[in-house]
């Protein structure tokens, strides 16, 4: 399959991130969103690693380039899991806090 | 071995130990305590600059080089003192009459509440520590150091009584004139720098050197110098804030309004007196102003009522005569009336302390008289301090002002004409105090008359050993004509001072000069005794009047340059320091409260924004990026 098909999925979910961080307000949601693009990315680095992958075993048979690219995002799953554990934390103190989820009832960082 | 004299450090140090004693205790140590701390220290100096004296008398002279107190490229500037005969004999006068008067200050300062009389004894110990740093510097920097410091401590000691804005005034106005006097000081040490590298003594006074000086460089140095001197030792146009200076206490007055600060500007010449050798022109005008400020001076003096004033435009008056030596090249007839004057002029002040102690802080000679049956000591050490200024044979006086007049004679007879006038005008004016002060009838209070005292033995006692200092001090410099040999001081001083004098008198002109003026001063002994025996008071008329308002200078000067700069600052004060100064400031800050008002409105506190606003400034970038890097 032809890269340009992967990048461009990844830009479509990037953007749907984007549009969906921006408009919603609900911050589960929000951080939903946030999680798409993370992913968008992700795609996009096991993608190009696939590719300088293919690319090198062209020429010799036993080469590991770009091996590391697809492991590394494994790595990135990992993490970004723990994100979400520390970010959902965040999200059920704000409902104990203010009884709902709406980010815009967060407009006190100015303070 | 290391040179004896390298522990002269001690000389000045004392002092300073004893100001920080004083300085910082005043409030937990007593009376008795300060006291002698105060004097004690100064004894002690007195004592080692006897030793020192004793050293130099027998040929040890030394430069005691300390540390380096400067250093900048090729311009080094040693911590160094320069023990000599000039220096030695300046160390004498210094701290031995300032002993003494700090020994008639322990009594006079008395009824000042401890914490003051502290003070007061602190800024006296201060003011020796820097008159000696002045005298023992090696070099010009260190005399500068000690010139300003003495500057400092005339100020503070003029300003002792600050609760009285007329006092703070006198000391604002001596130390602003003598800063003029200062500044021109500064800049020929600059220039000497400028032209030498060097400003220690031993560096500047030797051949080679003075010859890498043009007759402009020179000319220019010594009148800077000579400017300077003005300032700190009262000569005309920076005269007028030595009277004002009485403000202070009277040993004040005796200690560095007389004897010591005042001769600051003398020292400094006649330690470059091979610098001044080599600038006739400058001598010249030395010497004219030096004369003019005594005439001058004089002439005030013979109509001023208050006794202290008397007493400061004669200093002025002698201290012209003095400047007058120099510029006839007599710098040790300059040097021998220093001391001498040192001597009659601490005296005369003392007594006139005396005075005022006895006549409950009264100042004014038409409201005595008479005190010389209640004030015996005083009245006869005063009568000695006035015969000795006079120039009566044998008193102190008369040699060092003979050895003056001389010199103006072999310089040119008319300086010797006015100078001999003046020296009349000087011996009217001090008998002229001494008669309404101590004979006739008391004209004060009944009061003042109830309290009328002598003064305790603090007192009298430097009174009756300045006397003695007055009366055989002169024979330290008899005249060759005399006695073969005779000049003693003129010998001791002849390593370090060359004197240049020009022409020479016979020595029967010589008897004939000194005959002259003793018979004249008795004639006007005489005169004074006549007219003011029985002193009645009058009001001045005419000239009368301009005398005693000293020739309105005071008034002269602040029409001329106080008002005006008064006016200038007044309209720097409206126009430039309120619109432009003030314009420039508050528009900086009404800027950027205004500026942040606007920006303030983008931090909303609502997460959305920031996030549109991060994106869209991401978007920016690298649209920028994208197009840039094409």
């Amino acid at each position: 399959m032809p890269i340009n098909y992967y990048i461009f999925l990844s830009i479509a979910l990037f953007a749907i991130g984007i549009v969906g961080v921006l408009t919603r307000r609900n911050a589960i949601i929000i951080f939903m969103c946030i999680e798409l693009m993370l992913n968008a990315v992700n795609l996009l680095l096991v993608a190009f690693s696939k590719m300088h992958h293919m690319k090198a075993l062209a020429t010799d048979a036993a080469t590991t380039v770009g091996t590391d690219g697809q492991l590394f995002v494994f790595f990135i799953m990992v993490v970004a899991a723990a994100e979400v554990t520390v970010g959902l934390a965040i999200i059920v103190m704000m409902y104990r806090n203010i009884h709902s989820v709406d980010v815009n009832f967060l407009n006190r960082l100015k303070h | 071995m290391q040179n004896a004299l390298q522990i002269v450090y001690l000389i000045p140090l004392l002092p300073l130990i004893g100001f920080l004693i004083n300085g910082l205790g005043r409030k937990h140590l007593s009376k008795s305590v300060i006291g002698v701390i105060g004097s004690g220290v100064v004894l002690a100096s007195f004592a080692i600059s006897i030793w020192v004296f004793l050293q130099v008398k027998g040929g040890n002279t030394h430069e005691v080089h300390y540390f380096d107190f400067i250093s900048v490229g090729d311009l080094k500037i040693p911590f160094a003192f320069k023990i000599d005969q000039l220096s030695s004999l300046f160390l004498l006068i210094i701290t031995g009459v300032g002993f003494l008067i700090h020994v008639y200050s322990t009594s006079y300062m008395h009824e000042e509440k401890t914490e003051h009389f502290g003070r007061y004894f602190a800024y006296l110990n201060l003011f020796i520590f820097s008159m000696l740093l002045l005298v023992m510097g090696a070099n010009f920097v260190i005399m500068f150091i000690g010139w300003e410091g003495v500057g400092l401590c005339s100020y503070l000691l003029i300003g002792y009584w600050f609760k009285k804005t007329e006092y703070n005034k006198a000391a604002n106005k001596a130390f602003i004139m003598n800063r003029i006097g200062d500044l021109a000081f500064l800049i020929a040490i600059f220039w000497l720098i400028q032209k030498l590298g060097t400003v220690t003594y031993s560096e500047v006074f030797i051949a080679a050197n003075l010859a890498k000086l043009n007759a402009t460089d020179i000319s220019v140095i010594t009148l800077l110098l000579f400017v300077g001197a003005t300032g700190k030792s009262a000569q005309i146009p920076l005269y007028t804030w030595l009277p004002d200076a009485m403000a202070g206490p009277t040993p004040v007055s005796a200690l560095i309004h007389a004897a010591t600060m005042v001769t600051a500007g003398i020292y400094m010449i006649a330690r470059s007196n091979l610098l001044y050798s080599l600038a006739p022109f400058t001598m010249d005008i030395i010497a004219y102003v030096g004369l003019a400020t005594a005439l001058f001076a004089a002439t005030i003096a013979l109509k001023q009522n208050d006794i202290k004033k008397v007493l400061a435009y004669s200093t002025v008056s002698q201290l012209g005569f003095m400047f007058l030596a120099l510029g006839c090249g007599a710098y040790t007839a300059a040097v021998f009336h220093v001391m001498t004057h040192a001597f009659f002029k601490a005296l005369m002040f003392l007594g006139s302390g005396s005075v005022i102690h006895a006549m409950g802080g009264e100042q004014d000679i038409r409201n005595m008289g008479g005190l010389s049956k209640n004030l015996k000591i005083t009245f006869i050490t005063f009568l000695i301090g006035c015969i000795a200024i006079a120039g009566i044979p044998p008193f102190s006086g008369f040699f060092s002002k003979d050895a003056i007049l001389l010199s103006a004679f072999a310089k040119n007879p008319v300086l010797y004409g006015i100078a001999l006038f003046t020296a009349l005008l000087t011996a009217f004016y001090m008998f002229r105090l001494l008669f309404i002060t101590f004979t006739g009838k008391f004209r004060g209070t009944h009061e003042q008359q109830h309290h009328l005292h002598e003064s305790p033995a603090p007192m009298t006692i430097p009174l009756v050993i300045l006397a003695v200092l007055s009366i055989i001090g002169g024979f330290v410099g008899i005249p060759e004509v005399f006695m073969h040999g005779g000049d003693k001081l003129g010998e001791f001083l002849s390593p370090v001072i060359t004197n240049h004098s020009e022409g020479h008198v016979s020595h029967s002109t010589e008897y004939m000069l000194m005959g002259l003026s003793t018979v004249l001063v008795l004639g006007m002994i005489a005169f004074a005794w006549f007219k003011f025996k029985n002193y009645q008071r009058t009001e001045e008329k005419g000239f009368g009047k301009v005398l005693e308002n000293k020739w309105y200078v005071d008034e002269l000067y602040d029409k001329v340059i106080v008002n005006p700069l008064h006016k200038l600052g007044g309209f720097f004060n409206s126009i430039f320091e309120s619109k432009v100064v003030d314009g420039i400031v508050n528009g900086v800050g009404r800027a950027v409260s205004y500026t942040s008002s606007k920006f303030r409105l983008l931090q909303s506190g609502q997460v959305a924004n920031y996030i549109l606003l991060m994106v869209g400034s991401m978007v920016l970038i690298f649209v920028l990026q994208f197009f840039l890097k094409r």
